[in-house]
């Protein structure tokens, strides 16, 4: 006999719906389950076309899985430097700044976008990635209790390409302005709009928080736009992998460290002298000797695609690493990956090989991005914020 | 191309004599998307039904086509090389990927027709 609460129980969790779930429907998603939620794959063009659109124009992603959160309290920039490397204390009103959670062995927990709110009171935004945002929630209510967290509940889009600014400043005079990581609240619907100028393409663009209840405006104005189309997470993973940019779960875990990972940037210089986050000691001597491993594009001299988890050797046959991200370039119509390499052998134009169906294929290092970030950049004389 | 016998895997194959062509179906080719690489088995390799014949890869991932026959690789589509597309535009048609001499027509007696794969996909 089965009680109704055992069927509960062994029933699949069930996948959470998007506040848009059912316009991406009505506009042909392929729907696939991502980090607990049933997320569009592609709409009825396909990854290919989406990610070549999006290099060309623009496209509107549906990224509401992600975390949200404002953190308030008098010092809570100075208490966030605590769980992550980045220089949190300097960082202004209405920009935003690329980071990670660290454990004690300097591994990342998580990588997040946190942006200092405007106003009196000290308030930090927090973006964070929806395979995470569970444990990260947890882990920092836990560490710092005396501060008031908030997560929220409101949809994110992403306006990635080219024209973005063009069409977001078309519907908010003013977006357009706005400096490559700067962010601002604009007015919608009568609630405000969050606008942050960052993305996950390597192109110019946005992502716009928004109440749950008036995403289904802001979509439609925006797809009402012919350089607009709807984009799913396979263009934005092409798009990302394209970019250099690395996915947690991926090419990020809680064995990799900022420094190996090529994520050295986003560790303020303060507190690389200073450090009080955790990990410290790892990443201080990573940044002195070098890291062992790094993180590196990988180009296969063959038309087949080298997936995650692709084994490297040298030409003496040692490991030497692997592959954490691969599939086929849209753009570049060809196979690329990202892995990790033992330093030593992680020179760019070096040439390792890996095992691909019984088959040795050559596999050539290379460097990162493989398609050219063109974030915006302010034009000179104008006031970057 | 009237008669077409289909797998529940989605591959397709069309007879002509002991000469079997050996396709994916039109829903396989929506399902993974963009192809971008096809890993065809070489002239003279024997295949046993049910066994991996051909590696698919599209955008997002690799799959397997299974021989819904048992038999030996007598051609192998030489277009595919060069344009994988070609199993999304015309699956049916120039998108073939292998043919095949069965070792025992009898198989095919298993596959569905027309009809009948039609309506198994709308139990899907």
């Amino acid at each position: 006999m089965v009680t109704e609460l055992d069927v509960a129980t062994l029933a699949p969790p069930a996948l959470a719906k998007l506040p848009l779930d059912a316009l991406h429907r009505r506009l042909g998603a392929r729907m696939a389950p991502f980090a607990g939620y049933d997320m569009p794959l592609q709409y009825e063009q396909g990854i290919v076309a989406e990610t070549v659109h999006t290099r060309r124009a623009a496209s509107l992603f549906d990224v509401s899985h992600m975390g949200q959160a404002i953190l308030a309290g008098a010092g809570v920039a100075r208490a966030l430097e605590n769980m992550t490397p980045a220089d949190l204390i300097s960082l202004a009103p209405e920009r935003t700044r690329y980071t990670q959670l660290l454990n004690e062995n300097g591994g990342i927990l998580d990588d997040l976008l946190i942006t200092r709110l405007p106003g009196v009171e000290e308030r930090m935004l927090l973006v964070v990635n929806a395979s995470r945002k569970r444990e990260d929630f947890a882990l920092i209510g836990a560490a710092l209790p005396r501060f008031d967290f908030n997560p929220l509940d409101r949809a994110l889009l992403a306006l990635q390409g080219p024209r973005a600014a063009a069409v977001l400043g078309a519907l908010l005079p003013g977006a357009e302005d706005l400096a490559f990581m700067g962010w601002r609240a604009f007015d919608f619907g009568g609630a405000p709009l969050f606008v942050s100028r960052s993305g996950y393409t390597g192109e110019d663009g946005f992502e716009l928080s928004v109440r749950a209840e008036h995403s289904e405006d802001l979509a439609h104005l925006l797809l009402a736009h012919e350089d607009v189309v709807p984009a799913g997470l396979g263009a934005r993973d092409a798009l990302r992998l394209e970019a250099g940019l690395p996915l947690y779960g991926h090419d990020l875990d809680d064995t990799t460290d900022p420094v190996e990972a090529g994520l050295g940037w986003s560790i303020g210089r303060r507190r690389r002298v200073e450090g009080g986050f955790p990990g410290f000691e790892r990443i201080r001597q990573a940044f002195e000797r070098g890291p062992v491993r790094k993180r590196v594009g990988l180009l296969p001299q063959t038309k087949a695609p080298l997936r995650e988890g692709a084994i490297l050797c040298a030409p003496d046959g040692e490991t030497v690493g692997h592959v954490t991200s691969g599939g086929f370039s849209p753009t570049l119509q060809r196979p690329i990956a990202m892995g990790y390499v033992l330093s030593e052998c992680a020179n760019d134009g070096s040439t390792l090989s890996a095992t691909l169906r019984d088959k040795r294929i050559g596999v050539d290092l290379a460097a990162l991005p493989f398609v050219p970030h063109r974030y915006f950049k302010t034009p000179i004389g104008k006031d970057a914020r | 191309m009237s008669d077409l016998r289909y797998s529940k895997d989605h591959e397709y194959v069309a007879l002509d004599g002991d000469v079997a062509t050996l396709g994916i179906s039109d829903y396989a080719q929506s399902q993974l998307g963009d192809i971008v690489f096809i890993d065809l088995p070489e002239v003279g390799k024997k295949v046993v039904k049910g066994k991996e014949i051909a590696v698919i890869e599209s955008v997002k991932a690799a799959s397997e086509v299974y021989s819904p026959v048992s038999g030996e690789i007598v051609e192998v589509n030489p277009e595919l090389g060069e344009t994988p597309a070609l199993v999304n535009d015309d699956p049916l048609g120039r998108g073939w990927l292998v043919k095949l001499r069965l070792g025992d027509p009898g198989e095919c007696a298993s596959l569905m027709d027309d009809a009948a794969y039609s309506s198994f996909l709308k139990t899907l």
